[in-house]
């Protein structure tokens, strides 16, 4: 599949899929099963897998340009997750099992092993969607080594939810894993992949919500003429253009640096970034939109909200701000350049 | 949207080859030269300097090898002057010719004008500055009054010309004027001409200094100036569609967001290599934005490479961009404190007032943060 027919199969596929009825479905908890199979049965929740193990051979800088189409819609669904965690397994050489899948890093597991058996134990917090995924990859250590433990029960789920209303679940772990393998891939690079992908959803839902803005500005009416018509809301409509550019190059980079190998420092700036443009770009789209965007009935909220979670999920600026500052002040002022264009 | 799309920008190895190149050049060439000189950015001058570059083939570097440039890529050329920018070479001399006025006249230019001029900018002997803004001619460049008269053998030319950088250092003007019509007749009527600032009789420039004091900008008065035909630069009449496919090689290039580079160096100078939690946050977020930009920046010049005219874009990366170059000296004067004023400071010092004396005109010249806004609400589709 090239990368123009697996983007425009997903914009087809979640614009047939995630109306506003299913995304105020999914706040209230019914998780949309259906939106789920379609997407399944097209396989783009398996993108960034080696094809021996069930991937389709896409470019994984392609199969993560998918997240920005999810972005698009609001996507009330773990592909993000999922692709992490078969990209996760597959890694380890774990055999990814079918369906929806989470991941977690959390510092408060513990694997040990006694004789042949392993058990994980401990707490794990914020796992997304954690609550409908079939099974879990965890990445942990062992004797002081990167460990991917697969897991498809022994957790019990404590039910929370980030401010889209997406399930951020606690999970209590004390199970026998399904596998265990060693990892090539260290948590803080699993970090920086889920930080890659919400650059991605941020870019997609910036642009969204661009071109929801523009639209309404064409058509709302006040003082005889389109409000768009007002140089004031022009220049507002300008600025979040400008921050949306700069979060879908900040999108572009981190898959580009993912499919490189994890390289922290691109996605340290595209995250920052990407965050930082969300919180300007809903606050701008919401004021444009006046007092109908602020009500439950428009769909802005859809959008606004995510944009309010994902810039703070797997880090937000200041987190990778200072990462990528330490990197730079690190190299020294005079090699502040070149550092700069190796990123 | 078509407005924001911004294509991968091409991957050149051949460019990257090339940054080697420049990087150890200008690591010869300006290993005196200090940073309060470096600060000046793409305002600092040397003559002797733009030769170099020219001796090197680095101006002219996407002009056609059979009018004497050098064939390369727009990725090639857009290294060597990110290179430049960085190092806060004096680059202005050459600057406006190899970036604008030279692919005006390859694209619009009659044959004797392309075997003239090309050859001469590209060696870096033969700088160039813009006639557009006038008195009361200023964002809109359309009520231009400037008025070049059809006579026997070529054009009586009588007008002002404001804000025209470099124009007492340049030999060429490409010069923005009314033809025919009035100013009532807006865009139509209008014709760019190559005017001799050295030879051409009945020109006067006058220095308007910066707030500074410094010399960069000059009024022109044109009375009863002359020039042949020849120096009529494509159609009669057709100068605002030649000057407006200018703009947006004049609006994405990195010199749209380097500006301030040198204080942002200088200010991690100062900071030293394990600076504080707020530090790293602040310098970490300057470099993050610097990253984008430089990717949006690069991915039009990828489009200009492709014969497409990016003009969208390239207002929202000159936008994005001296939002950006004025942020760097009031986030510099937050994390290094001027008073007192001790030694270790001085040189930071210097830049950071060069800086921010500077910064006003960032979004000021080459079109204003408010036309520019226009300009992406026109590419959104609300006017």
């Amino acid at each position: 599949m090239t990368d123009t027919i697996l983007l425009e199969t997903a914009e087809r596929l979640f614009s047939d899929t995630i109306t506003p009825q299913v995304l105020a479905a999914a706040e209230r908890g019914d998780y949309p099963h259906a939106a789920w199979n379609a997407l399944a049965e097209a396989g783009l929740h398996l993108g960034l897998l080696p094809e021996e193990a069930g991937g389709f051979g896409v470019a994984p800088a392609d199969a993560l340009a998918l997240l920005r189409i999810a972005g698009r819609h609001a996507l009330p669904l773990p592909l993000a997750e999922t692709m992490l965690a078969g990209w996760l397994l597959a890694g380890a050489g774990i055999a990814v099992p079918e369906g929806a899948l989470t991941i977690t890093a959390a510092p408060g597991l513990t694997l040990t092993r006694d004789g042949g058996s392993w058990h994980l134990a401990g707490t794990a917090p914020g796992v997304a969607w954690g609550r409908d995924a079939a099974a879990v990859a965890v990445l942990t250590t062992f004797e002081g080594q990167p460990y991917v433990a697969l897991l498809s029960g022994g957790y019990t789920i404590a039910e929370r939810l980030n401010i889209a209303r997406e399930p951020r679940n606690t999970l209590t772990i004390d199970a026998v894993p399904d596998a265990v393998a060693p990892s090539a891939v260290t948590a803080l690079q699993l970090r920086a992949a889920g930080a890659a992908t919400r650059a991605l959803m941020i870019a997609g839902a910036l642009e969204r919500i661009t071109e929801m803005t523009t639209q309404y500005a064409l058509d709302r009416t006040q003082f005889g003429r389109p409000i768009g018509r007002f140089q004031a809301v022009q220049h507002s409509l300008a600025t979040l253009a400008a921050q949306t550019a700069a979060a879908l190059a900040a999108g572009d980079i981190a898959a580009e640096a993912v499919a490189d190998g994890v390289q922290i420092p691109a996605i340290a700036a595209a995250k920052a970034r990407a965050s930082e443009a969300a919180g300007i770009g809903a606050g701008l789209a919401h004021q444009i939109h006046g007092a109908i965007g602020f009500t439950y009935e428009h769909s802005l909220h859809y959008f606004t909200k995510r944009l309010h979670a994902w810039r703070d999920e797997y880090g937000g600026e200041a987190e990778w701000n200072e990462r990528l500052g330490r990197h730079l002040a690190a190299a020294g002022a005079d090699a502040l350049w070149p550092t700069l264009t190796a990123i | 949207m078509s407005a924001l799309s911004f294509p991968p920008p091409p991957v050149s190895e051949a460019a990257e080859a090339l940054r080697a190149e420049v990087r150890a050049f200008l690591a010869t060439e300006l290993a005196d030269f200090p940073a309060e000189k470096r600060a000046e950015s793409w305002s600092g001058y040397d003559a002797g300097f733009s030769r170099k570059l020219g001796a090197r083939g680095w101006i002219g570097m996407t002009f056609p090898t059979g009018y004497g440039g050098h064939g390369r890529t727009a990725l090639e050329r857009y290294v060597v002057i990110e290179e430049l920018l960085a190092a806060g070479a004096p680059v202005v001399g050459h600057w406006i010719a190899d970036r604008q006025s030279g692919p005006s006249i390859l694209r619009f230019g009659s044959e004797a004008q392309k075997r003239f001029f090309i050859p001469r900018i590209v060696a870096g002997e033969c700088f160039f500055c813009i006639g557009m803004s006038e008195p009361n001619s200023g964002s809109d460049l359309a009520s231009v009054r400037t008025r070049a008269t059809k006579v026997d053998g070529g054009w009586r030319i009588n007008g002002t010309k404001l804000w025209t950088s470099q124009a007492h250092l340049s030999h060429f003007m490409i010069l923005f004027c009314r033809t025919s019509g009035t100013p009532e007749d807006r865009q139509s009527g209008t014709s760019q001409l190559l005017v001799d600032m050295k030879a051409t009789q009945g020109i006067t420039i006058r220095p308007v200094n910066a707030l500074t004091g410094e010399h960069h900008f000059n009024e022109i008065v044109f009375q009863d100036a002359f020039v042949p035909d020849d120096a009529l630069l494509g159609e009669e009449g057709q100068g605002w569609h030649q000057v407006t496919s200018e703009l947006a090689y004049e609006r994405s290039g990195p010199e749209r967001f380097l500006s301030s580079f040198i204080l942002l160096v200088e200010t991690l100078r100062v900071l030293g290599t394990n600076p504080s939690e707020r530090a790293a946050i602040a310098i970490g977020r300057l470099g993050a934005h610097l990253v984008t930009l430089r990717r949006l920046s690069r991915s039009v010049a990828g489009m200009l490479q492709a014969g497409q005219n990016p003009a969208t874009q390239a207002a929202l990366v000159k936008d994005l961009g001296a939002l950006l170059e004025q942020e760097i000296p009031d986030i510099a004067r937050s994390l290094v404190a001027v008073d007192p004023p001790t030694p270790e400071i001085e040189r930071f010092a210097q830049v950071l007032a060069y800086t921010t004396l500077h910064a006003p005109s960032f979004s000021l010249r080459g079109g204003t943060r408010e036309i520019l806004r226009g300009i992406i609400a026109r590419g959104l589709g609300l006017r």
